[in-house]
């Protein structure tokens, strides 16, 4: 009896797939088949394309150096503009995601128009932002540059938000019960306990922004996309090689670079 | 549990009278610290009472242990007193104001001349231990002066080593606050609660998460404090032994009501265990 009710209580190993969940998962699939049609998927164009890629390949070889200081001011101007572009993304990002978390917002009201606002800059594609900027205010880096802010905006307000809503709330508890100012408890309640998981998002967010800032380029939002696209329809794939060696030194760089400074911030000292 | 129900006073006065034993205890007649009177408080839109009716006050430089079995809503009574958890209903004064009704500025006012030491210290993560002690100075507005050690002025600073100096921890001063002890760390938020100047001093179960010998020597800081400074004194505990030792009189929730308000020179841990029946 004993043994029968113990072996009752046994998660059943498999279990047939209700009709609703095999429905589900049927549909799923027919609708991937159809993108893959709708995705232009062509075995037969890929193989027919692969003599031309080993053509361009040999054509990259060597990366040229002919433009080797322009190409390399383009960098800095793309590393400057994500720069600029995630600093003061994330620092217009800290007080718009204290209205934005549940924990923290002074009016419910608040928080979803903040929210809404957040998740608006979020899914619109930031090339249409550097498309609108760049009509806005002219080719050139500072399109780019609005552009990863709002980008970062969109990304860091809602993480920032959900890190500090996630917050141990204790120490903005006994700041409360001191009788301290709602500033005084955000400043030293809530950031210390949220401070490494913004700093994470944050970084996160430069090396984002070091890989849009590229895209950017590509549509006239300066930085070293616009080099890329002007050799790419020059043919000079040489060129492209080049850029692309340079691109890849410099998103490297920064992969790395935060990969310090996350480990440091985390562990360091008092902020 | 009918002898505990005895003790349970006629009715409470703003001089304490008619509270149990406190009468004979203190014949000289000093103010209220904290009054609290018909708190009730519910959760759950009413469904679940957490305690109803409470009322008890407690003269100034006094200890007062406040215990009962789990759930039987100290430290939702003792949070109500602050108002960090509403009250449905009743009078909370505390240090002669009625903080029953006030809120923003004047609610702050209040709160900033109480101490709360929580079971958990809820000290801020990854500053130092001097900032934590700093942030006592938020009680007074200080508000950037008070943000960090780094920013505080020479008198914050000075007042902040000395708070702590007064817990024994004036040499941890520079250590990150979340790579001490729990004993350490609730040494560290006692000196912040001293920081803000305290007339009142509101613990939560404030040695549940320390080994004995901590506990113990956390207690005799209480004790200290309470004695020396004539700190009021309120905590909750699960110890017996604790409240009988370090209050001069105990206070018995149960069954959503206070059933026992008792001088603890009067009791021994046998006679209290009928409160967790």
């Amino acid at each position: 009896m004993a043994e029968k009710s113990s072996s009752a209580a046994l998660p059943i190993r498999f279990e047939a797939p209700s009709p609703v969940r095999a429905g589900a998962f049927a549909l799923f699939l027919g609708f991937f088949l159809w993108s893959l049609v709708g995705a232009g998927i062509s075995i037969s164009d890929l193989i027919s394309g692969l003599p031309n890629m080993g053509v361009i390949a040999l054509e990259m070889m060597p990366p040229a150096t002919d433009r080797f200081s322009p190409m390399l001011m383009s960098v800095l101007v793309t590393f400057q503009m994500a720069l600029v572009g995630t600093v003061v993304g994330v620092l217009i990002s800290v007080p718009l995601a204290v209205l934005a978390a549940r924990n923290l917002t002074p009016h419910p009201a608040i928080y979803v128009v903040v929210r809404g606002g957040v998740s608006f800059l979020r899914t619109v594609p930031d090339l249409a932002w550097a498309l609108f900027f760049v009509a806005s205010v002219g080719l050139g880096p500072f399109a780019g540059t609005l552009t990863l802010i709002v980008d970062t905006i969109g990304f860091c307000a809602r993480f920032f938000a959900e890190n500090m809503e996630e917050v141990d709330p204790g120490p903005a508890e006994a700041l409360s019960a001191m009788g301290a100012r709602r500033l005084d408890v955000v400043v030293c309640g809530v950031l210390p306990g949220a401070l490494p998981a913004i700093i994470n998002t944050s970084l996160f967010a430069l090396e984002k922004a070091v890989r849009s800032s590229v895209v950017l380029g590509l549509v006239g939002a300066g930085g070293i996309g616009a080099e890329l696209a002007v050799s790419m329809e020059m043919f000079r794939y040489d060129q492209a090689a080049m850029i692309v060696l340079m691109i890849f030194v410099l998103v490297l760089g920064v992969e790395r670079f935060s990969s310090v400074a996350r480990g440091r911030f985390i562990s360091g000292d008092e902020g | 549990m009918e002898a505990l129900a005895r003790e349970l006073p006629a009715e409470h006065t703003d001089k304490g009278e008619g509270v149990g034993e406190i009468t004979h205890l203190s014949p000289v007649v000093v103010s209220n610290a904290v009054r609290v009177s018909g708190l009730s408080k519910s959760f759950g839109d009413g469904a679940v009472d957490v305690f109803r009716d409470v009322s008890f006050s407690v003269p100034e430089g006094q200890a007062v242990a406040l215990i009962g079995a789990n759930g039987a809503g100290k430290s939702t009574l003792l949070r109500c007193c602050l108002r960090l958890v509403e009250p449905d209903c009743g009078e909370i004064t505390i240090n002669g104001q009625n903080i029953s009704r006030q809120s923003g500025r004047a609610l702050r006012n209040s709160r900033a001349r109480v101490g709360f030491v929580f079971q958990k210290h809820n000290l801020a993560p990854r500053l130092s231990v001097l900032s934590n002690v700093c942030h006592g100075g938020l009680a007074q507005g200080r508000g950037l002066r008070a943000w960090s050690h780094r920013v505080a002025g020479k008198v914050e600073r000075e007042h902040a080593l000395h708070c702590l100096d007064q817990v024994g921890l004036s040499d941890l001063a520079a250590r990150r606050a979340d790579h001490l002890s729990g004993g350490q760390s609730q040494r560290v938020a006692i000196a912040r609660a001293l920081m803000q100047q305290p007339d009142v001093l509101f613990a939560d179960e404030p040695v549940a998460s320390l080994d004995p010998q901590a506990g113990e020597d956390i207690m005799e800081l209480f004790r200290h404090l309470n004695r020396d400074r004539n700190l009021t004194f309120v905590f909750v505990s699960h110890q017996l032994e604790h409240a009988l030792a370090y209050s001069d009189r105990i206070l018995g929730l149960k069954d959503k009501g206070l059933v026992l308000d008792a001088s603890s020179s009067t009791h021994c841990v046998s006679s209290l265990r009928g409160l967790y029946g």
